[in-house]
C-alpha cells in the first residue's frame, strides 16, 4: 500500500509535537523514521495507526484520503502498529491472543487458528508454542506474536515502534528476515528506532524527524554524519574546560547491573567525586533510569559495589543511603518526589526526626522561609497538585537536606520552562561549589553539555561512553546515543 | 449536607409508600424519645464510634479494614477468656481493667495479621480483612458450641452468663454505662490528637496519598501499615470487649452486631475524618432503634433503616467523588 502525509499537524495545547509534516511511503519498502526524543515519530505513527487523533493534514492510502477514527479502523483499512509495550494478554495462552479480536461467530474454531498460526510462525522462521502462557514469554517472542496477529488480521502497512529495544541478537535477526521477507510480499514497513544500525541496515529510505518536522530524507546508502546532524542539529558553543580539580571519590560504583526498564543494565562502573557534575545522555528506556535508582539503593543491584566514600553500601535500602547523603529526586515530581493531598508546611514537617508531636510552628517557619528562598509561587498551605511543573520542581529541591554528599537528579529541567531551568542549575551549582557531586540525567544534549563536567552515555542497557565534556563533541555524543562506538 | 440527608431519607420513605412524616416522628421518637430511648442509643453508638475511630486510622494509611469485624469478635473473644479466667477472683474491677486491655490487644494483634498479609504476602487487605472474619466467626461458634458451651446444653444464645460483678457498672435506672462513655469519648480525643498532631499521623497520611514519595521523604510505609492496622484493631477489640462486658455479659454469635461494617459506612460518610464521625455514629444508630418502631407503627419493615443508611452513604460517595472530579480536572 502507498501511503502519502500531507501537513500533519499535532498540537497538545502550546506543544507542537507533530508540526505540519509531509511524507510519501512507497508499497513494499521498509522505511525509517528517525529522530530525538520528542521529536514526534511515536505521535506521527499513532496518528497513522489511528490511536491518535490528528489535529490537520491528511492522509491518503493507495492515493485516496481516508478519515479514521479508531484502531481498529485503521486495522480494518490494513494499517497495523506494534507498539513498544505489546498490547497483549499475559495471562492467556499464544493461541487465545492470536484468536482475540478475529472470532466471529459464536465458535472459536480453535483448531483452525492453531493451524493458521503454526503456519504463519514457520513461514517467518517464528518459533512459538501455541499452548504456552503469553507471561511466560521473552519480549522478543510477544513480538512475534503481536506481528503475525496483524498478518493475520490482514495487515498491509506494519508500524514498528522501537522493535528491537529489549530483544536478543538472535531474535533482532530473526525480526530482519522476516521483516524483508514481508517487504517482499508487497508489505509497506515503517520501522521507528533511534538505533542508527538497525535503521541503516534495515531500511530503503529514512527520514529524520526533528521538533515535529521533517529534518532530512535520504535514500539507501546512507551518510551516517549527515543523518546524525539532521536528528541533532547545530552544535551549541562549548564551554572550555575548567582548570578546577575535582574532590575526593564521593561515590563509586563498581561493576554494577541491574534489572528495571526494558532493557534491564549490564554492569557499569563509575565514580563521582566532591564537586563533579555527571550528566547521563542516552534516548529513554537506555538504562540510565535504572543505573540512578540503583546509585539511589532504591533497587538492589544483580552484582557489583556501590560504596559512598569508604563505606560499602551494596544491598542497603534508599534510607541507609539517604543517611550518608544521598538524595534522590524523581521526574514524576508528582507520582514520586512529592505527596499530593499534603500541603507545604506538612512536607517540611516529614522531615523532622524526633519527638512524638509534629512541632507545627518550626514547620511552618521552615516552608514560609523556603518558600522565599527557592521563590516558590504558592503559600505554606498550598498542596504540590496545585503548583506548576516549575513550582513543583522548586519545591522539591528546597526539600533536599542541607549539604548533601550527592545529588541524583531524574530529568531535573524535564517541562520546565527556560527562566526555571536556568534558575534549576543557578541554585544546584551552589550545591556543587560547596562539593556536592551531582548525577543527572537528560534528555537534552545541548544540557548535558553545558553544565555537566563528564557524560556518560546508556544505550540499550550499557555504558557505552564516559568523556569528558571538553574531550567530545555533540556529534560523537550523538553516535554513541544511536548505538556507534 | 443535612438537607441532603433529609431530603434523600424522605425520596426512600415515599419509595416505601411510608407517610414521611409520621415515619420520621416515630424514628425520632423512638431513638431520642425519652432518657431510656437515648440510653439505649448511647450504648449502641460506644461501639460503633470505636469502630469508626479505628477505621480513621486505617483509612488514613490507604488500606480498605474491612477486616473490623472480625477484629471486633477478636477483641470479644480475648476479653470473654480472661473474664472467665477471673471468675473467681476477687478483684472484679483489676479483671475488668485487663480484660479491657486483653480486648484491644486481641483486636489489634487480628488487624496485624491482615497487616503483615499485605505487607509480606502481598494479600490485598479487603481479602485478608474479609477472610479473617469468616475464621473470627468461626472460632466463636466453635468455642459457644464447644470448650465454652453452657453446661448440660450448648445453645446459640451463647455462653453462660458471666457473674454480675464483672458486669460494667451502669445507670441505676438506665442501661447505660458511664465508663463505656467516658472510654470512647477519650477515645475519641487521643485518635483526634495522634492525627491531626503527632509525626504518627502526617507520617499515616503521607503514606496514605502517596506511599512512593513518603518513602523517598524517609518513611518506612510497610512499618506504617501495621501500625496503622494495629491501632484501628486496638479500636475494634475495645468495642468488642464493651460489647461483651457492657452489653451481652457473654460470648454470643452475634456479639459484633454488625457494628464493624456499619462504621465502615459510618467513616465514609463522614468522608474519611474523624470530626464528623460521632455525630454520624449517633444518628445511625437512632435510625437502628428508632426504626424497631416502624413494623409496629406502620407496618414498615426495620430494614429500611439500613436502606437509609447505605443510600445515604452512596450519595455521599458520589457526591465526593463529583466534587473530586471537579476539582482535578479530568483526574480520576
Amino acid at each position: 500500500m502507498r501511503i502519502a502525509l500531507q501537513n500533519i499537524r499535532k498540537y497538545y495545547g502550546d506543544v507542537r509535537a507533530n508540526d505540519g509534516i509531509h511524507m510519501k511511503i512507497a508499497e513494499g519498502s521498509i522505511h525509517g523514521i528517525l529522530g530525538e526524543n520528542g521529536a514526534g515519530k511515536s505521535t506521527l505513527m499513532k496518528i497513522l495507526a489511528g490511536y491518535v487523533r490528528k489535529s490537520d493534514g491528511t492522509i491518503a492510502l493507495n492515493d485516496r484520503p481516508e478519515e479514521y477514527g479508531g484502531p481498529s479502523q485503521a486495522t480494518r483499512l490494513g494499517i497495523g502498529m506494534l507498539y513498544q509495550d505489546p498490547l497483549d494478554f499475559p495471562p492467556l495462552t499464544v493461541l487465545e491472543n492470536f484468536m482475540v479480536g478475529r472470532c466471529g461467530g459464536v465458535l472459536a474454531k480453535e483448531a483452525l487458528h492453531r493451524r493458521q498460526l503454526l503456519e504463519m510462525a514457520r513461514a517467518l522462521g517464528f518459533r512459538l508454542n501455541p499452548d504456552g502462557r503469553v507471561r511466560e514469554l521473552t519480549v522478543g517472542e510477544r513480538q512475534q506474536l503481536e506481528l503475525l496477529r496483524l498478518l493475520a488480521l490482514g495487515v498491509e502497512v506494519l508500524i514498528l515502534d522501537e522493535p528491537t529495544t529489549g530483544i536478543s541478537d538472535v531474535q533482532r535477526r530473526i525480526l530482519f528476515k522476516a521483516l524483508n521477507k514481508l517487504a517482499r510480499q508487497k508489505k509497506t514497513i515503517l520501522l521507528v528506532s533511534h538505533k542508527l544500525e538497525d535503521v541503516e541496515t534495515l531500511c530503503d529510505r529514512i527520514t529524520v524527524l526533528r521538533s515535529g518536522r521533517v529534518a532530512g530524507e535520504m535514500d539507501r546508502p546512507f551518510d551516517t554524519k549527515r543523518l546524525l546532524s539532521w536528528m541533532f542539529g547545530a552544535m551549541p558553543a562549548q564551554p572550555p574546560c575548567s582548570g578546577v580539580e575535582p574532590g575526593s571519590p564521593a561515590l563509586v560504583i563498581e561493576g554494577v547491573s541491574g534489572s528495571g526498564g526494558r532493557a534491564g543494565l549490564r554492569p557499569c562502573t563509575l565514580t563521582v567525586r566532591k564537586g563533579e557534575v555527571v550528566g547521563l545522555a542516552g534516548l529513554a528506556g537506555s538504562g540510565q533510569e535504572t543505573f540512578l535508582r540503583l546509585a539511589a539503593g532504591l533497587n538492589r543491584p544483580r552484582e557489583g559495589t556501590i560504596r559512598i566514600g569508604d563505606e560499602i553500601m551494596t544491598g542497603k535500602d534508599h534510607h541507609a543511603f539517604r543517611a550518608r547523603g544521598v538524595s534522590f529526586l524523581p521526574t514524576a515530581r508528582l507520582e514520586e518526589g512529592l505527596i499530593p493531598g499534603l500541603t507545604i508546611t506538612e512536607h517540611f514537617a516529614l522531615a523532622q526526626q524526633q519527638g512524638i508531636k509534629v512541632l507545627w510552628k518550626r514547620a511552618q517557619r521552615t516552608a514560609k522561609e523556603r518558600i522565599k528562598r527557592f521563590r516558590i509561587l504558592g503559600r505554606p498551605s498550598s498542596k504540590p497538585e496545585s503548583l506548576s511543573g516549575g513550582n513543583q520542581q522548586r519545591l522539591l529541591l528546597s526539600l533536599i537536606p542541607e549539604d548533601p554528599l550527592i545529588l541524583l537528579l531524574e530529568n531535573p529541567t524535564r517541562g520546565l520552562d527556560v527562566e526555571s531551568v536556568r534558575w534549576v542549575w543557578e541554585h544546584l551549582m551552589t550545591y556543587v561549589n560547596k562539593g556536592t557531586g551531582i548525577i543527572f540525567s537528560s534528555m537534552e544534549l545541548e544540557e548535558i553539555i553545558q553544565v555537566a563536567d563528564r557524560v556518560v552515555v546508556f544505550f540499550d542497557g550499557a555504558m557505552v561512553k564516559d568523556v569528558r565534556t571538553c574531550d567530545t563533541d555533540l556529534n560523537a555524543l550523538g553516535q554513541a546515543m544511536a548505538g556507534r562506538v | 449536607m443535612i438537607a441532603g440527608i433529609v431530603a434523600l431519607s424522605t425520596l426512600i420513605l415515599f419509595a416505601a409508600k411510608a407517610p414521611p412524616m409520621a415515619a420520621f416522628r416515630h424514628l425520632f421518637m423512638g431513638s431520642v424519645g425519652s432518657w431510656l430511648k437515648i440510653s439505649q442509643v448511647l450504648m449502641g453508638w460506644i461501639p460503633l464510634t470505636l469502630c469508626a475511630c479505628g477505621l480513621v486510622f486505617s483509612f488514613r494509611v490507604g488500606l480498605w479494614n474491612i477486616g473490623v469485624e472480625g477484629q471486633v469478635v477478636a477483641g470479644a473473644i480475648t476479653a470473654t477468656a480472661i473474664l472467665r479466667l477471673g471468675a473467681e477472683s476477687s478483684m472484679p474491677g483489676t479483671i475488668l481493667v485487663i480484660a479491657f486491655l486483653g480486648g484491644m490487644l486481641g483486636g489489634s494483634l487480628w488487624a496485624a495479621l491482615a497487616g503483615f498479609l499485605k505487607v509480606k504476602g502481598g494479600v490485598n487487605e479487603i481479602f485478608g480483612g474479609l477472610g479473617l472474619n469468616f475464621v473470627a466467626q468461626g472460632i466463636t461458634l466453635w468455642l459457644i458450641f464447644g470448650p465454652w458451651k453452657r453446661p448440660g446444653v450448648a445453645s446459640m444464645s451463647g455462653t453462660e452468663l458471666f457473674p454480675p460483678s464483672l458486669w460494667l457498672p451502669t445507670l441505676h435506672t438506665l442501661r447505660l454505662s458511664p465508663v463505656g462513655l467516658a472510654l470512647t469519648c477519650a477515645v475519641l480525643i487521643g485518635a483526634a490528637w495522634v492525627l491531626s498532631r503527632t509525626r504518627l499521623g502526617l507520617a499515616l497520611k503521607g503514606i496514605g496519598n502517596n506511599p512512593r514519595a513518603a518513602y523517598l521523604h524517609g518513611l518506612k510505609p510497610n512499618r506504617y501499615i501495621i501500625v496503622a492496622m494495629g491501632l484501628a484493631g486496638g479500636c475494634a477489640g475495645l468495642a468488642g470487649t464493651f460489647q461483651v462486658v457492657g452489653v451481652y455479659h457473654r460470648l454470643i454469635p452475634a456479639i459484633s452486631s454488625n457494628y464493624g461494617y456499619l462504621a465502615l459506612l459510618v467513616v465514609m460518610l463522614a468522608n474519611y475524618r474523624i470530626g464528623a464521625a460521632p455525630a454520624i455514629a449517633f444518628f445511625f444508630v437512632c435510625l437502628n432503634v428508632g426504626s424497631i418502631q416502624l413494623p409496629m407503627m406502620l407496618q414498615l419493615d426495620s430494614s429500611l433503616s439500613g436502606i437509609i443508611q447505605g443510600s445515604l452513604v452512596l450519595g455521599a460517595l458520589l457526591l465526593y467523588g463529583y466534587r473530586r472530579r471537579r476539582q482535578g480536572g479530568e483526574k480520576v
